[in-house]
């Protein structure tokens, strides 16, 4: 099978874990919200929900990746990855989502706010490859 | 308890839906934003796959209904497009594209990314812990403008 159709599969997937997390428990699947709850504490009585979450988003890459190995080239230039932590971090927080939040949860449901973000940072993102590439 | 397990499930689910579609990789999720260069649309192929349970889940989730937990739908976001929402989206694009991992996928890292995947989230909570103060200094500089 192709990347797309491995890629279609996967998001299906992803979508299914988002549909679940929605009729469920009545909350959106964003992991920067589900993160950074834990951290500044605004998860409140609902830490443990977030912490269950993110434990098994860990532990199931992980026991799959003994059959099929991931592919995976995360740059080791601790600089690249210090800064893009940070910028990441800080910017998921301040505009309240990330690709699954805002993409995923947000588009399916015609969220302006949603919609804009994606098209923001999917923007900033092809600006920095396209210049990295040009530069480096 | 349900809604643990509820949890698990999804934050299952979503890691071997990250897994299966190639996510992962940071270089393929680089690949999708190398619009200019040698660009790979699998993302696009996942972010698709993914609208749709989503778009359906959300016909089910209308006002007034609840959740099998019992909880309440969340109220549709306000649509005002703050300075918070621009900044932070343009923050976390520059950061996406320097390293190609979103908050979801390097929380897997975790597991797969060695030590580069450590560091990148030990940086991102950091991130996160500064957002707070961030964005206070953001709205009061917004409400000055």
């Amino acid at each position: 099978m192709t990347a797309w159709l491995w890629g279609l599969a996967g998001g299906l997937m992803i979508g299914a874990a988002a549909a679940l997390f929605l009729l469920g428990n009545g909350r959106v699947m964003g992991a920067s919200g589900l993160i950074g709850g834990l951290v500044d504490r605004s998860a409140g009585s609902r830490w443990a929900e977030g912490a269950v979450f993110l434990a098994a988003l860990v532990a199931v890459p992980a026991v799959l990746s003994l059959w099929s190995p991931v592919d995976t080239q995360v740059t080791p230039a601790p600089a690249l990855l210090i800064l893009g932590g940070l910028a990441v971090g800080l910017g998921t927080r301040l505009a309240n989502g990330c690709t699954s939040g805002h993409g995923v949860c947000g588009i399916s449901r015609l969220s302006r706010r949603g919609i804009v973000a994606t098209c923001i940072y999917i923007g900033a993102g092809i600006g920095t490859v396209t210049l990295m590439g040009a530069l480096l | 308890m349900s809604r643990l397990i509820i949890a698990a499930v999804s934050g299952g689910l979503f890691g071997a839906g990250l897994h299966l579609s190639g996510m992962t990789d940071t270089a393929r999720v680089r690949g999708f934003l190398d619009l200019f260069g040698a660009w790979d649309p699998t993302l696009a192929f996942v972010m698709g796959g993914a609208l749709l349970p989503m778009a359906l889940a959300w016909r089910w989730a209308q006002p007034g209904a609840v959740s099998w937990s019992g909880a309440a739908y969340p109220a549709r976001p306000d649509p005002q497009i703050t300075a918070r929402l621009a900044v932070g989206s343009v923050l976390f694009g520059i950061g996406w594209g320097l390293v190609g991992l979103c908050p979801g996928p390097a929380i897997a890292a975790l597991s797969y990314g060695g030590t580069s995947g450590a560091l990148f989230v030990l940086a991102m909570l950091a991130g996160m812990a500064v957002a707070p103060a961030a964005g206070g200094l953001l709205d009061r500089r917004a409400a000055a403008a």
